[in-house]
């Protein structure tokens, strides 16, 4: 996808918040929706004049869950896109859905504007788990919602699992991730739980009761690549399977540096020199108050950020691209951390790249923390 | 002014019963100030005292107060601190005076520390009338607290001023009880000069000002002086008296007169509490009695936090001893931390003062390892060491036996808690000496307690076993020889200097049981596991394992996300950043003093 740009498009709505989630998002009134577009509509307009770049390689709507909206509004923030800017013909256009929330109407509403890859959040195929993590549907409905988008003719398809779920066990995990490995979806994101401050699981789960346990924890991780290799899915990235050929290129891009505009409520932006905030403030946002903050990245931010986004993907980071992108020898900036890394066994130096090691995968967060300075 | 007409007392009191806020009513009262000028609580003038609402360094002021019968008569008000650390400046403040007025809650009643100070009070033959204060208290009851006085400390007290000093009640009657009942001064101005030094400050222009009370002769610039304890001779620059938060400089003080001298010294050193200040050509027979050599009770290592920060330590240090004598310090270095002082206490709360102070006034970040008292060590070959750092004790082999200080401790508890309290007393090795009835519900308990056992947590442990009813007080009873070890904690098989301390011998397996507990809780998982041990003399008593980090990764890092993750990468980094290495292993400086608090848990 060259140098060009990508955008995010954050769609704030649930039919309700699952019990787990961070995110900025939640149940909305109808009125609330249609100023709330509007106001996308306004700031993609507006910043949209500013952009010196305007070449587009991804477009990716997230959530909340992007599905439970009028089709008929994200073709139009999709047409807007297009008149504002230049998407390249390969470009991989994505929306987050939810089971239940999408028909094959919609479906055939999102091909027509473009989008061409679907990422469905499943989580578990147990049912008992599904309702733990407060998710509005059973593991039947996502299966009638995934032969939906097939029959649509959608042909990269990805679902997110998740694993360390309270209540879950090796066996039960082992059970969703060949499921659905056997459904043959193009990609699969499988993230551990994480349980985050400010959400019903951190009341009920904070000191840890519940949850299985630390080793559980990553022998599940561990499994979910063998078993996914089993069924011809590569890991890419720290909680990222794909087929080759289908790693999502919209998530790469946020590892490699690359330039995008996020619009819509709480969206962050990155122009190659600054990264932009929205509001959090739903309210604030569509009273048109859409920027919180912009902080000027310095050189050694980027160079951080070069290190540690790049260090999560399963290829790690590569030497000239680091010489390419700052005009320095990474020797001469990381030489001792690299060592050290290297002699605890916590990174791997394979000729042109430098990666994560199977246990520098685990505490990855301390590998990286090495690299900031 | 002659003397007659001349009144030097001191006000004494439990903490919180309103010593302070009757001091400043006096002051208010008798018109040197005008309201506007006060600040609440004049007295107290250094922020922490405030803030912590205890006296630290003995204040003096003067006023004049024209009294019913129409005479002038000059208040000296010597205010003392208020706490058992600092019970040695209590005394020779009580030494500077003739009376004292006893401060009692009307609602609270007579306290420990209000016994320990009037038996201090009546020990100098001073005159003690009593006050009943916070009559204004829902609560108050000033027949029965009159009664207790009379029934417990055997002054009379039914015709005590009832007053709320902080609604300026009664306040007058004070000031006349003042008039009538404490004694004018006694002395012979032409006698040989003896004055009593109560307290010494140190100003950055004027050198040390010696607060001293006159007890015979004159003293005026010029006159030639010398510390009969120290040594120390100078010139008398400026004498003068206390205005409230001022100095007022005078022609002379002559007997029965308390005010300052100034002479150009450098150092408050020369001029200790307790000592007896003389005309250099013509002095004195005899000191005055009762000085005392200051000595340290509790010594701590105090490091900063960031090394680099050692030369700022030694000048705060430095510039804290010019006006507080009993802070003693010397350079110490830990292997596990690095620079720093071994400094010596009063006790607890003079420690906790003076690290407060270090931090706050002078921005320092430090880090103390476990207070400690000091041991005496006879070795096998007749020597005797007095330890104060436990890395020096000598090998076991050299060591014949030790002793360790213990004090009188004076519990004065209601019925109810009783059990508990001795319960508590039992448990830090107390030997039972006494229990009175003081009232049908309040009993006096008498314990003889090691010193390093009520130096950490006791005075919390006594209050949350009472519910903040107890009151207590010590003082120091001699040393008693005793079975001590020394523990040592090794963290990854190293052993941690700064971490070692001394125990009695049947508390060590407790103690290093909670030490390892807390370790363990304090040091972050690495990618090794980490044994923690605490052990005597090489052998082993006690482990806990820090169990090696499996996990330490974040699933997810998109757009959204890269600011939020990147701050908590920074604060990870910056964490290891403030931890010290032992070994290989990254411990925080939290972890050398959460161990002082071990118990209550």
């Amino acid at each position: 996808m060259n140098d060009a740009g990508m955008i995010y498009v954050h769609i704030p709505f649930c039919v309700k918040k699952c019990d787990y989630c961070d995110f900025v998002s939640g149940v909305c009134e109808k009125n609330v929706q249609e100023a709330y577009f509007k106001a996308l509509k306004e700031e993609i307009v507006k910043r949209s004049e500013s952009a010196p770049d305007k070449r587009v390689g991804s477009v990716f709507f997230g959530g909340g869950t992007p599905s439970i909206v009028d089709a008929g509004r994200i073709k139009d923030i999709l047409d807007l896109i297009r008149v504002r800017f230049e998407i390249e013909d390969d470009a991989e256009m994505t929306i987050e859905a939810n089971p239940n929330s999408v028909t094959s109407d919609k479906l055939k509403v999102y091909r027509e504007a473009g989008i061409n890859r679907i990422s469905i959040g499943l989580q578990s195929s147990k049912d008992d788990e599904l309702k733990t993590l407060g998710r509005v549907h059973t593991f039947k409905e996502f299966l009638k919602t995934y032969d939906l988008v097939r029959t649509a003719g959608f042909s990269n398809v990805n679902i997110d699992i998740m694993s360390a779920v309270p209540g879950q066990t090796l066996d039960s995990y082992h059970e969703t991730l060949k499921t659905v490995a056997t459904l043959n979806p193009e990609h699969i994101s499988a993230y551990s739980l994480i349980v985050e401050e400010g959400t019903p699981f951190f009341e009920r789960y904070k000191d840890g009761a519940g949850l299985p346990d630390e080793d559980t924890e990553r022998k599940m991780y561990h499994d979910t690549e063998s078993i996914l290799k089993e069924y011809g899915y590569e890991r890419y990235e720290i909680s990222n399977y794909a087929r080759p050929g289908y790693e999502c290129k919209h998530n790469m891009g946020y590892w490699t540096g690359r330039r995008y505009m996020g619009f819509g409520v709480a969206a962050a932006s990155y122009d190659g020199s600054g990264r932009r905030t929205n509001t959090e403030d739903l309210n604030e946002y569509i009273g048109g108050n859409w920027e919180r903050e912009t902080i000027e990245l310095s050189e050694t931010d980027k160079i951080e950020e070069f290190m540690f986004l790049g260090l999560r993907m399963t290829r790690g980071i590569s030497k000239s691209g680091f010489k390419e992108a700052f005009g320095k020898d990474i020797y001469d900036v990381y030489n001792v951390q690299i060592q050290k890394l290297k002699d605890h066994g916590l990174i791997v130096e394979s000729g042109e790249r430098i990666f994560l090691s199977k246990l520098g995968t685990d505490v990855a967060n301390t590998v990286m923390a090495e690299f900031m300075f | 002014m002659d003397r007659d007409h001349i009144r030097n007392f001191c006000i004494i009191a439990h903490i919180d019963h309103g010593k302070s806020t009757l001091a400043d009513r006096i002051i208010e009262m008798t018109g040197l100030l005008t309201s506007r000028e006060m600040q609440a609580q004049v007295l107290d003038n250094m922020d922490l005292e405030r803030e912590r609402g205890i006296t630290i360094k003995a204040q003096t002021v003067r006023t004049v107060y024209k009294a019913r019968n129409g005479e002038e008569y000059i208040f000296n008000l010597i205010d003392t601190p208020g706490h058992v650390d600092f019970n040695y400046e209590v005394s020779r403040s009580l030494a500077a005076c003739d009376g004292a007025i006893l401060v009692v809650d009307a609602a609270q009643g007579i306290e420990a520390q209000t016994l320990a100070n009037v038996y201090l009070a009546l020990d100098h033959d001073l005159d003690v009338f009593p006050v009943i204060n916070k009559i204004d208290l829902p609560s108050a009851d000033p027949d029965t607290v009159a009664h207790e006085i009379e029934d417990v400390i055997g002054i009379e007290a039914m015709d005590a001023p009832r007053i709320s000093a902080k609604n300026g009640i009664n306040i007058e009657e004070v000031l006349e009880a003042i008039v009538n009942k404490v004694p004018a001064p006694d002395g012979d101005e032409k006698a040989p000069l003896q004055a009593l030094i109560f307290d010494s400050l140190y100003d950055s222009y004027k050198g040390v000002i010696v607060f001293v009370r006159i007890k015979n002769g004159t003293v005026k610039r010029g006159t030639p002086i010398k510390m009969m304890a120290t040594g120390a001779t100078a010139e008398v620059v400026e004498v003068g008296y206390f205005g409230a938060g001022q100095f007022i400089p005078c022609d002379e003080l002559s007997a029965g007169m308390v005010g300052y001298i100034t002479a150009s010294i450098k150092n408050v050193r020369d001029t200790a509490v307790g000592d007896t200040v003389t005309n250099a050509e013509n002095p004195c027979k005899e000191p005055l009695p009762g000085y005392k050599k200051v000595q340290s009770m509790v010594y701590c290592g105090v490091y900063p936090a960031d090394g680099a920060k050692y030369p700022d330590l030694r000048d705060a240090l430095e510039k804290l001893q010019l006006n507080d004598a009993s802070l003693f310090y010397e350079p110490e270095t830990s292997v596990a931390l690095g620079f720093g002082f071994r400094c010596g206490f009063l006790g607890l709360l003079h420690l906790e003062i003076i690290q407060e102070r270090l931090e706050r006034e002078y921005n320092l970040d430090l880090v103390t390892t476990a207070p400690g008292v000091v041991y005496r060590v006879h070795k096998t070959n007749g020597e005797m060491i007095e330890l104060t750092n436990p890395t020096n004790l000598p090998d076991p082999s050299e060591i014949d036996y030790m002793e360790e200080p213990v004090v009188n401790a004076e519990i004065m508890v209601t019925k109810e808690f009783v059990g508990s309290i001795m319960e508590l007393c039992q448990q830090r090795r107390g030997r039972y000496v006494s229990m009175e009835y003081i009232e049908e519900n309040r009993a006096l308990i008498r314990y003889v307690l090691p010193l390093n056992e009520i130096i950490y947590d006791f005075f919390d442990a006594l209050k949350s076993r009472s519910r903040g009813y107890a009151s207590f007080d010590y003082d120091l009873k001699g040393y008693e020889r005793s079975e001590l070890v020394k523990l040592d904690i090794l963290i990854n098989r190293e052993e941690v200097d700064a971490l070692s301390f001394i125990v009695f011998k049947d508390s060590a397996y407790e103690r290093g049981r909670k030490m390892c507990e807390k370790l363990k809780e304090e040091i972050p998982r690495h990618l090794f596991e980490i044994p923690i041990q605490a052990a005597i003399g090489g052998k082993v008593i006690a482990r806990e394992t820090v169990k090696a980090m499996r996990k330490d990764v974040l699933a997810k890092c998109y757009g959204g996300d890269i600011t939020r993750k990147k701050k908590l990468l920074e604060k990870q980094k910056e964490g290891k950043k403030r931890m010290r290495q032992i070994g290989n292993v990254e411990v925080p400086q939290k972890a050398f003093m959460s161990v002082l608090k071990l118990d209550n848990e």
